[in-house]
């Protein structure tokens, strides 16, 4: 599969004399189509990432790579940021226009489209975030997950291959939460938009394909998330917790219990102990 | 409470008025300001008063929402209408020590009453039937030779855009905070005008700073969508005349045309 995202010993530091380091000789690939989570506590680096993505910082040694176009080329900003679309943590800081549908041509209407083509990716954008009931609506009657989605709409209105989310549902209640999350799995599972998710919610992460754990700027584990959340250990000394269900059956194997650390979903966690209470 | 205030006060509907080009709506409210101002006679203002009359009747707009406007304006109105009758030389009807009555001041007050009038609810009849998002449109394309001279009005339309977007967000935030600075005793009601004023400022810092974080963020967040001026825009809704906004600027210029002629024949 294609790479979509990559970075090569990537350095950042916010202060010029580079004394503290926000990201530490980074270096990681993302293959074009996956969902990717990426974990870590707060000022571990992971908010400072998602903004090498989209060049909305610039790396202060190494390079970041969006489909294969270099960050630190300034040329190129316009076709990286189409490429990758970026989502904030509040919703109402992003959103421009006072009607619904406005908003979301904003990033159509800059490309220069013609009239029509921005009404097809509107439409199209509004129906694959669920939204196509609110065109007319004024953002500030709408919830905060309402809010959300129409600021993802807005990205998906680019046709970008790639969409960075920054913590988008920071501020959102539960049921937010779950209306975001599914919207970005299906995005990904229809679309074929790759992901990448910057949280520190257990288990959001936990739906990804793929896990980075982030810890002081360096890449902790990379893996799936059975692979990642079987480190309890490790995700406790970065300051991380693991999804309630792997607590339960880590703290049960510390008893001396034999059952295996991979049941991220209640159900999936149910089977492990019947398994276990029948042998 | 403070969520009720709406900018421009645009009341939605469908009528003829409603559906008009912003464009055609402004230049039609700059000839009626003309008209009035050039008017001279009866007849001229009876014009005004019909094209008014006929307008409202259209657009559906209720008489007493067009009085409503007038209210705050009372005092000016008063204010305008006994000066004039007082300090205009003419035919004195009645003299009162240093105060005279003349013929004339009663008819120059009557007139300039008149017109403030309908100079008031007039103009307010724009803001009525057009939503701020079709007025700054229509202000931006009618502005448009002025960027020849290097006047930045996109610039000042999308500013124009951005602040109506963030009216109901930032009201709500300074109700957020006077919450919150009177849940830790803070008192907003009482006292002189000093004292209220300055129980303001521990509201009107953090707004300002908030407001500050948010435009930061909001200038990002534009960005990341391909923001870059009004270079190469396009729009999802280009406005574009119909007959029906033809017709209309044409029976605006009609009327114009016979106000002011009307002061010269009569």
């Amino acid at each position: 599969m294609r790479e979509i995202i990559k970075t090569e010993q990537l350095r950042f530091s916010y202060q010029s004399p580079e004394t503290v380091l926000a990201l530490k000789d980074l270096s990681i690939t993302i293959p074009e189509g996956q969902f990717v989570a990426v974990l870590g506590h707060n000022g571990s680096g992971k908010s400072t990432l998602a903004k090498h993505m989209n060049a909305i910082l610039l790396p202060s040694g190494g390079a970041c790579y969006i489909a294969g176009m270099d960050t630190r080329d300034k040329s190129l900003i316009y076709d990286i940021r189409r490429t990758a679309g970026m989502v904030f943590q509040n919703p109402d800081n992003q959103i421009v226009a006072t009607v619904v549908e406005e908003d979301v041509a904003f990033a159509p209407e800059n490309m220069g489209l013609p009239q029509k083509e921005i009404r097809r990716r509107v439409d199209e954008a509004l129906l694959s975030v669920g939204m196509q009931d609110y065109k007319q609506s004024a953002p500030y009657h709408l919830s905060g997950g309402q809010k959300q989605r129409v600021a993802i709409a807005g990205v998906i209105a680019m046709r970008p291959r790639c969409i960075i989310l920054d913590e988008p549902t920071a501020m959102l209640d539960p049921i937010g939460r779950d209306e975001i999350l599914s919207t970005i799995k299906s995005l990904n599972k229809n679309h074929g938009i790759t992901i990448i998710l910057i949280t520190h919610n257990m288990n959001e992460a936990a739906e990804a394909d793929r896990i980075l754990v982030l810890s002081k700027g360096s890449l902790l584990i990379d893996g799936t998330p059975k692979e990642v959340f079987e480190n309890v250990e490790t995700m406790k000394s970065a300051g991380l917790s693991v999804p309630q269900t792997v607590e339960l059956l880590y703290e049960l194997k510390k008893l001396g219990c034999p059952v295996s650390l991979d049941g991220l979903r209640v159900n999936e966690c149910a089977d492990i102990l019947y398994r276990f209470l029948e042998a | 409470m403070l969520q009720d205030i709406t900018l421009g006060q645009y009341f939605p509907g469908s009528t003829l008025i409603h559906r008009l080009d912003p464009r055609v709506k402004l230049v039609a409210a700059f000839l009626y300001i003309v008209a009035l101002f050039s008017a001279q006679g009866p007849v001229a203002y009876g014009l005004c008063l019909l094209w008014l009359v006929l307008v409202t009747s259209v657009s559906k707009v209720h008489i007493r929402l067009m009085l409503k406007g007038l209210k705050p304006l009372l005092f000016i109105i008063i204010f305008t209408a006994v000066l004039n009758v007082f300090y205009t030389p003419g035919r004195i009807i009645y003299e009162f020590y240093f105060l005279h009555i003349t013929y004339e001041g009663i008819a120059l007050a009557f007139y300039m009453v008149v017109r403030i009038i309908l100079l008031i609810t007039g103009t307010s009849l724009l803001t009525y039937t057009t939503s701020p998002i079709m007025l700054t449109d229509g202000i931006e394309l009618l502005l448009n030779p002025l960027k020849k001279i290097k006047v930045p009005v996109h610039e000042l339309s999308m500013m124009m855009t951005i602040a109506l977007r963030f009216i109901p967000t930032l009201i709500e935030e300074t109700e957020k905070i006077m919450n919150a600075q009177k849940a830790r005793g803070a008192d907003f009601e009482s006292g002189r005008l000093i004292r209220r004023i300055k129980a303001l400022s521990p509201v009107l810092i953090p707004l300002f700073v908030s407001a500050f974080r948010r435009a930061d963020e909001l200038a990002v967040a534009m960005e990341c969508r391909l923001y870059r001026g009004g270079e190469g825009r396009t729009r999802l809704k280009e406005l574009s005349l119909t007959r029906a906004d033809y017709y209309s600027l044409a029976f605006c210029l009609v009327f114009t045309a016979l106000a002011i002629l009307s002061g010269k024949i009569f």
